[in-house]
């Protein structure tokens, strides 16, 4: 295991260097000049000059492209041009946010997706089971910024529940965590709670009509032993393969959910960076992020292999 | 004082006694009976074959025995009396504690009857510590010794694989090792051989034979295949589209068959000492039980019909000691 977790590590570096070139060639892909576009339409040609010798655009490619991997081999992403602080700093300080927040989110989905999927496949063909996939279809086609808009209409607005803004640690606040990212964390979640659920009702059905589940029942086993240890065991493995996939998702969605309800989190930083072409931000960012998936792949992957013994990852 | 006569007939009692059992089917809207009226007993430590082709009803007449009919099948009518208790009177918890404890069940697909997450031992010793007081440990130690029995090598270590890293034979093996754990009064064992190869067929029937003995247990036996009957049965009941055709002694079946069905059975199946160059096939095909015809049911594929064939049932009459035969013409057949 420890070894697979060795090579799958080593195996990240050349995809790195491909997102880091990627993120370079960010800068070269804009049209027009990106000094330009930085500056803004009331920036002076001095400003302009300026912006591009701060970014070091005035000198060669092949220099550029050298000096750039020379810092990130550093650790150094460069100097956020919006905020004037290091990129590598302004993201560790906000990546705690967004992790707590999708971790939050991706534990709402979990228990969500799986428990109505669970209960329709026990239920099917009966109004529950049509119910959960009415409330299916609508979690994958309710975009999350327009939930996260209406929820804070109904629980912010008019009822004063819950503030319509902010984050608080959940270690020091848990009940400020609560109050704070519910509302962002059920935005994020209802997309993939509803893929979930589809996913966890159709295995179920599948892993019930399954020979050994009759086996199960031919041991005396109670029904609830039956559906909870045999049959969830076998459901579990391709959950955990769409964990992944809903991860991606989660750290993608962060960036617009933040931004509606003002999470100072990773998500806000980029959509920021983004909307104010902080080049720096958008390299750094984009480097960041990919870096915390193929490692949050890589935990799935592991766990996989826990939970399905047909997979031997030490090989 | 006379002691009263009560005694002999509940002494002889069979274990199993399955009466009228008439088994339905709801699909697309329509009520089948898949399985019509059937009865039959199996005595203590008997073995009882049940033959007939893929659709008579053996299986689904099996998983009624155990409470395991599909969500859309139920037992419309008769009796399973189990040790003289109507099983389907029994509460759902009653029910599952005969289940893997006084009755045991093994299945055709070895490959995909055990769990692929959950390790052999865990599958076997869950049965044990499930049914009986007993610690992990010593259900542990029960589980080697089951698996010793059943014929694994090693079996200490193995109680530590996957079923993946078993093949069909030894699967099967492990199932016999878990429907026997808790030392059941009957095993009912359906089509145990199918899947496996011929010879791994032999070696599994002498250790069901085996078992058998050595835990005085009854067995039902449910296949397609008559060598498995002429080894392993003592009596026979053959199916045919959800009726009992015809029941006996597993030789007096062989040598004098009485039902024109039983008959082509047995002349359908190939034989090493016979030198006939092809095999005899029976024409035509079982009917669809959705819409059987009136009367005998093998009728419309019955060399030997008459009118009367087709009017009504024919009821199981007697044409020997314990053969009895569902067709009006069995008495000229077999004379």
């Amino acid at each position: 295991m420890a070894r697979y977790a060795l090579k799958r590590l080593v195996q990240m570096i050349p995809l790195l260097l491909a997102v880091s070139l990627i993120a370079f060639a960010l800068i070269k892909l804009v049209p027009g000049d990106p000094a330009v576009v930085m500056g803004g339409s009331n920036a002076t040609p001095a400003e302009i000059e300026a912006i591009r010798r701060n970014l070091g655009l005035d000198r060669p490619l092949h220099v550029q492209l050298f000096s750039f991997y020379a810092a990130l081999f550093q650790g150094d992403l460069g100097r956020s041009l919006l905020l004037g602080q290091p990129v590598t700093e302004a993201l560790l300080e906000r990546a705690p946010v967004t992790l707590w927040i999708a971790f939050y989110s991706l534990v709402l989905t979990i228990v969500l997706g799986m428990a109505t999927g669970i209960v329709a496949a026990l239920r099917h063909n009966t109004i529950v089971d049509q119910l959960v996939s009415v409330f299916a279809l609508l979690g994958v086609s309710i975009p999350n910024f327009w939930l996260g808009l209406m929820m804070i209409v109904l629980f912010s607005v008019h009822l004063g529940w819950l503030p319509t803004s902010g984050y608080a640690d959940p270690l020091a606040d848990p009940v400020g965590f609560l109050r704070t990212a519910t509302m962002p964390a059920v935005a994020l979640a209802m997309l993939q709670t509803g893929l979930l659920t589809r996913i966890v009702r159709s295995t179920m059905l599948d892993v019930l009509g399954q020979d050994y589940i009759r086996t199960a029942r031919a041991k005396g086993l109670p029904e609830a032993r039956v559906v909870l240890r045999h049959a969830l065991a076998n459901v579990m493995i391709p959950v955990i393969t769409m964990i992944g996939l809903i991860l991606s998702v989660l750290l993608s969605g962060s960036i617009i959910v933040e931004t509606i309800f003002s999470v100072p989190g990773i998500g806000s930083l980029l959509g920021n960076a983004i909307l104010r072409r902080d080049y720096p931000m958008i390299q750094g960012g984009l480097l960041f992020v990919a870096a915390t998936l193929m490692l949050l792949n890589l935990v799935v992957d592991l766990l996989y292999a826990a939970f399905d013994p047909r997979v031997r990852v030490d090989r | 004082m006379t002691p009263p006569l009560l005694s002999a007939p509940l002494l002889s009692a069979p274990l199993l006694s399955v009466r009228d059992l008439t088994v339905t089917f709801r699909a697309e809207g329509r009520t089948q009976a898949a399985v019509d009226r059937v009865g039959f007993d199996v005595a203590a430590g008997e073995v009882l074959g049940i033959v007939g082709e893929s659709g008579s009803g053996k299986s689904v007449t099996a998983l009624a025995v155990m409470g395991l009919l599909p969500a859309n099948g139920r037992v419309a009518s008769g009796e399973i009396l189990f040790e003289g208790t109507d099983l389907l009177r029994l509460p759902a918890r009653k029910m599952r504690d005969l289940r893997g404890r006084r009755i045991g069940m093994i299945f055709q697909e070895p490959m995909t009857s055990l769990n692929p997450v959950f390790t052999i031992g865990d599958q076997i010793v869950e049965t044990i510590v499930h049914h009986e007081r007993l610690g992990r440990r010593a259900a542990r130690e029960r589980a080697v010794d089951m698996l010793a029995r059943v014929g694994i090598p090693s079996a200490r270590r193995r109680l530590d694989d996957y079923p993946h890293q078993m093949s069909g034979g030894m699967r099967q093996r492990v199932m016999i090792a878990m429907a026997l754990a808790c030392s059941p009064r009957l095993l009912l064992a359906d089509e145990p051989t199918t899947a496996l190869d011929v010879t791994i067929q032999a070696q599994l029937l002498d250790l069901l034979n085996d078992l058998r003995r050595e835990f005085g247990m009854a067995v039902v036996v449910i296949t397609h295949n008559m060598g498995v009957i002429a080894e392993f049965a003592d009596r026979v009941a053959v199916f045919y589209a959800g009726r009992v055709a015809e029941e006996a002694p597993v030789e007096p079946l062989f040598d004098r068959p009485a039902h024109p069905y039983t008959r082509g059975l047995l002349a359908s199946t190939p034989r090493l000492d016979a030198d006939a160059e092809r095999l005899v096939t029976i024409p035509g095909a079982m009917p669809n039980i959705a819409a059987p015809p009136p009367g005998c049911r093998f009728a419309p594929r019955c060399g030997v019909k008459v009118e009367a064939c087709e009017a009504d049932r024919p009821p199981l009459v007697a044409v020997g000691d314990g053969h009895r035969a569902a067709c009006i013409r069995a008495g000229e057949a077999a004379a």
